[in-house]
């Protein structure tokens, strides 16, 4: 490893209040160098660096403290289980959820969406019911949906968007109606970076019954969340892109609903008690944590949590708006390149595509100068394919990243352009 | 230099100039392959002289430069072979691209050497055979089909 991009140390301070060049330095990652130059990290939406905060909650926590948790009467499996449940409490806080129950350990958005698909949509979706998506939405929220509505002869509607990857609002109301059961909607999309409108959305799903689940996998680590003001019934986010480890994620259920639906898996911490004839389930959470759960996981998520609670979420997305306005303007001027995802509320997010070459030669290019970013069609095929694209180049903003970047991000594609031209 | 000639003037000029387009009327042979993950699509004809080797070929790739680079390589190694000569290509090329090849370079048309860059950039591997699974998915077909008729 080498020492930090003096570019980038001096970079940030005069943007935001926000004093990034301190704060590059608490993520050890950013100052390597890769291909001979300075990481440039600007595949944030795939996952976050890790600040040292977190890295070392990791160790400490497996030199110091591991154990199971609920389970033994001896210290360190106290500590531990004080430890985990504590971060649920932070969770809580963070989301602005009424009670700790609401909270469940999952490994991630995907586990998430799955839990609700597979524990309150087989229990309340049934023939010719309806499941609203829209047409933005990442795999992980249309193929669970999908498997419901094949197991349960339900039917999938999607919610279009425009050109430029916004919400269609008017069409989305059309689509609800009696048989709409569930809306399950992405708050932030990871291809465009386009805000939907969730607090409308959930009002709208409301007037008919529908239950309103939010896939903030996107949108947790960039902005505030307060389920209750949003009024949505469940909220699924993952640690690894809140600068947390992988494998944890979370999710949010308004404790009735939560309460009525049946356990997601079967196994040990779900029962209160078991004989072969009647299992008694436990209560909230527990019911949906079989098994010994990423216990140090969830301690470094709560280490993430604190560190982002340090800086303030609003701080960091008054800053990466910045940053994604300036990145806007850049990309811009640049001949031959149109964003993708042009929406008026938007996060920090900039998808685009080239005349002059391919997503994947633009990103191996980039990769040649240090800049990582992602190329592909984001687990989002449905969406290219609404926007006539087969794939498309991404970088995705941290609070971490920095004008200067963007700079370097410009010269990478002005190199693009050089061995393409 | 880390890009290490993947751009370089052999794969470069096949990129800009790709060779054998046309499509074949009426192919003996034929497959399209798409690789969902980014768009790239691959799509191969032949047709097959009296003594059925392979007398025209068609190749048209849609996506990055190393796929429609790789195609037009691909196209102009395939002239005069037969079915099986193509099935065994195929497999040669595939063990070489991925450092398998007992021969080494022996084991590949030269025309296809430039295109050993790439091992240095494992992601783009699928670029490069993308066009070779079309070619293999058409020759299996034929087989298939051959072997009905018989």
């Amino acid at each position: 490893m080498t020492a930090v991009n003096p570019k980038a140390r001096r970079a940030g301070a005069a943007v935001s209040g926000l004093d990034v060049a301190k704060i590059r330095q608490d993520f050890p990652i950013l100052g390597q160098t890769v291909h001979g130059k300075p990481l440039v990290y600007l595949d944030n939406a795939a996952t976050s660096q890790k600040p040292q905060a977190v890295i070392d909650t990791l160790v400490r926590y497996y030199t110091t403290e591991n154990a199971n948790i609920h389970r033994g009467v001896h210290a360190l499996s106290q500590m531990a289980t004080e430890e985990y449940e504590g971060v649920r409490t932070k969770v809580r806080q963070l989301l602005n959820a009424a009670e700790d129950r609401e909270i469940i350990f999952v490994r991630g958005t995907t586990e998430a969406i799955n839990l609700v698909a597979q524990a309150y949509g087989r229990q309340n979706i049934g023939p010719e019911d309806e499941i609203v998506i829209s047409a933005m939405e990442h795999h992980s929220n249309i193929v669970p949906w999908q498997m419901l509505c094949q197991e349960r002869g339900a039917r999938l509607r999607v919610a279009p968007c425009n050109d430029a990857g916004e919400l269609l609002l008017d069409d989305y109301q059309r689509l609800l109606g009696p048989r709409t059961k569930l809306v399950s909607m992405v708050h932030v999309s990871n291809a465009l970076g386009t805000i939907n409108p969730a607090k409308q959305i959930v009002e709208l799903a409301h007037r008919w019954g529908a239950p309103v689940l939010l896939d903030g996998a996107q949108a947790a680590p960039h902005m505030s969340i307060d389920v209750q003001a949003l009024g949505c019934d469940f909220y699924a986010f993952s640690g690894h892109k809140l600068y947390g480890p992988t494998g944890i994620g979370i999710l949010y259920g308004r404790a009735a609903l939560l309460e009525a639906m049946p356990p997601y898996q079967g196994g040990g911490d779900m029962i209160r008690s078991v004989t072969y004839e009647k299992t008694l389930y436990n209560t909230l959470p527990y019911k949906f944590e079989a098994g010994t759960p990423h216990i140090a996981g969830v301690i470094g998520l709560g280490a993430a949590i604190d560190y982002v609670n340090a800086i303030g979420l609003d701080r960091i997305a008054a800053y990466e708006e910045e940053l994604r306005q300036y990145g806007t303007k850049c990309l811009s001027t640049i001949s031959g390149l149109r964003l993708v995802g042009t929406a008026k509320e938007k996060a920090g997010i900039l998808s685009f595509v080239m005349e002059q070459a391919h997503p994947h030669d633009i990103g191996t290019i980039l990769d040649a100068e240090g800049i990582a970013i992602r190329t592909g069609h984001h687990c989002a095929q449905p969406l290219m394919e609404r926007l006539g694209v087969a794939a498309t180049a991404r970088a995705s903003l941290s609070f971490y990243n920095t004008r200067e970047e963007i700079d370097a991000l410009v010269k990478g594609i002005d190199r693009v352009i050089e061995v393409f031209s | 230099m880390p890009l290490d000639g993947l751009y370089g003037r052999i794969i470069m000029d096949h990129y800009r100039h790709p060779r054998n387009r046309a499509l074949v009327a009426a192919p003996d042979i034929h497959a399209r392959e798409l690789n969902p993950f980014c768009g790239d699509l691959a799509e191969v004809q032949m047709k097959l002289d009296a003594a059925g080797r392979v007398a025209h070929v068609g190749v048209q790739a849609e996506g990055c430069s190393i796929i429609q680079a790789s195609a037009s390589m691909m196209g102009e190694a395939l002239a005069g072979k037969t079915p099986a000569e193509l099935e065994a290509l195929a497999a040669r090329f595939r063990d070489w691209l991925q450092g398998r090849s007992p021969e080494g370079a022996a084991d590949v048309p030269e025309g296809l050497q430039a295109l050993q860059v790439v091992r240095q950039h494992p992601v783009r591997l699928k670029c490069v055979l993308l066009p070779w699974v079309a070619l293999e998915e058409g020759v299996l077909a034929f087989l298939r089909r051959r072997a009905g008729e018989h």
